[in-house]
């Protein structure tokens, strides 16, 4: 089976002729997965948008969850023993118990979680309170400019201006999915903003202050913008009013 | 191939994997496999504090996967790598009649090389997966210098390859842990020349035959 006729050392080493198939399917396997990254996300969003989030949530990758903790560990916070302290420039100091809260006007909306590191989840049900009710319901002074959030982990921080808090898909929510917040979610009670990136929905939600300047929380002393509008621009108020 | 087990006194070795070769393969496995144990609870969160607290099992997996290619490029550098870079080329090289025998799924003849069909196929898509989840990881860590739309797509890729890796690895070792033969060889190097005759006959014949092929030393 050697061509021992040929002068070619190497092709006299085979037996027949080759074709460099590793080649081939190496680059066709990382141009596949090339064409994955640039155009992954939109053909995600259209299923989603096509099938609903549950086709989507058996895809591998798709709309699901990552769950991320800052101090690697979650509070578990019973219901009965929860509480939201509400102080600063406001007219009533007033902590809040689960109770007090489910027994404010409800608000509830279907919206996208999107991360910013680009996972996203469509069409999760929320449920809660509105945080404009919550101000109307302390009364914040005159000189209040913004609002910054703690989490029971006292790791997390987040900041929101009034005007901000004020629109109408930023909650205090306390049900999700269609069920309680789950303690990895951030139960019993988290923030959602639906116009930002998931970071500025801080988690196990515990105070929340009225201040005179905005104190730029955990993620943006880590370096994300302290506007964290979807559409990715950094000014005070969001200059797309289809994200809200 | 239980001849070769019952007779060992009277087996001729034949030399398939040097050092070189098995340990950049067991450091590749054990990289894959502590992303890949690290990776279950990084996905479905609700596994998340069960072993190890996330914030650990985020770092394992990251310097892990930074790691990735190292075996691999270690081994093929180098004036150690001649083995490595031998077995590459046949990966990359095939004959119209291996290419036959993947498209009938193994029905059409086919005189083996050192690697059949499908384990070339499956080195090529490792070697492919390592770049892929190397550089959509990579995305995912330092997501700031790219587009949220790149981003998504980053995640997908990594997590659509994830499942293609798994699938791959569980079979992988499937085939390895009921072919004992060719097991022993990725511990000890060597396969017997019967198993070769029956399931690398090309390879067998070119190193008896000493024509550019040393693998038996």
């Amino acid at each position: 089976m050697l061509r021992t006729t040929s002068v070619d050392l190497v092709s006299a080493q085979e037996p027949t002729k080759r074709v460099p198939v590793g080649r081939r399917v190496f680059l066709g396997v990382t141009g596949l997965a090339a064409l994955g990254v640039a155009f992954g996300g939109s053909i995600q969003n259209f299923l989603g948008n096509a099938f609903g989030s549950g086709l989507g949530g058996l895809l591998p990758g798709g709309d699901r969850f990552r769950i991320y903790s800052i101090t690697g560990e979650y509070p578990k916070i019973k219901d009965s023993d929860y509480r939201l302290k509400v102080s600063g420039l406001v007219h009533h100091p007033k902590t809040f118990t689960l109770d007090d809260l489910k027994a404010m006007p409800v608000t509830s909306f279907t919206k996208t979680f999107q991360c910013v590191t680009g996972w996203r989840v469509p069409d999760v049900a929320w449920e809660g309170v509105l945080l404009s009710d919550i101000m109307d319901a302390v009364g914040i002074r005159d000189e209040a400019v913004a609002l910054t959030f703690e989490s029971y982990d006292r790791s997390d921080t987040e900041s929101l201006t009034i005007d901000q808090a004020r629109l109408s898909d930023v909650i205090v929510a306390y049900r999700m999915l269609g069920a309680p917040v789950t303690t990895e979610h951030g139960g019993p009670v988290r923030l959602y903003v639906a116009p930002m990136f998931g970071y500025k929905s801080l988690k196990w939600l515990s105070a929340i202050r009225v201040v005179d300047r905005v104190q730029p929380g955990f993620w943006e002393q880590n370096g994300y913008p302290v506007n964290g509008w979807l559409d990715g621009t950094t000014g005070p108020t969001n200059p797309d009013p289809s994200l809200t | 191939m239980t001849v070769t087990q019952t007779t060992t006194h009277h087996v001729v070795r034949v030399m398939r994997f040097d050092r070189v070769q098995r340990a950049a393969h067991w450091a590749n496995a054990a990289l894959f496999g502590a992303l890949m144990f690290t990776a279950i609870p990084l996905y479905f969160g609700s596994f998340f504090g069960v072993v190890l607290p996330r914030h650990l099992i985020e770092q394992i997996h990251l310097w892990c996967g930074l790691a990735l290619p190292i075996p691999i490029i270690v081994s093929l550098l180098g004036p150690w790598g001649r083995g490595m870079r031998r077995d590459v080329r046949r990966v990359n090289a095939w004959t119209r009649q291996e290419i036959r025998w993947l498209q009938t799924r193994g029905r059409s003849p086919l005189e083996a090389d050192k690697f059949n069909p499908g384990q070339k196929l499956n080195a090529i898509f490792i070697g492919a997966v390592i770049l892929i989840m190397l550089v959509t990881g990579s995305m995912l860590q330092w997501f700031r210098f790219f587009s949220v739309s790149l981003r998504q797509g980053a995640t997908f890729v990594h997590d659509a390859f994830a499942f293609a890796i798994f699938a791959v690895v569980i079979g992988h070792i499937t085939m390895a842990i009921t072919h004992r033969d060719a097991l022993r060889s990725i511990f000890k190097g060597w396969v017997s020349e019967q198993w070769a005759a029956v399931h690398a006959s090309r390879w067998l014949k070119e190193t008896r035959d000493g024509d550019g092929s040393p693998d038996a030393r």
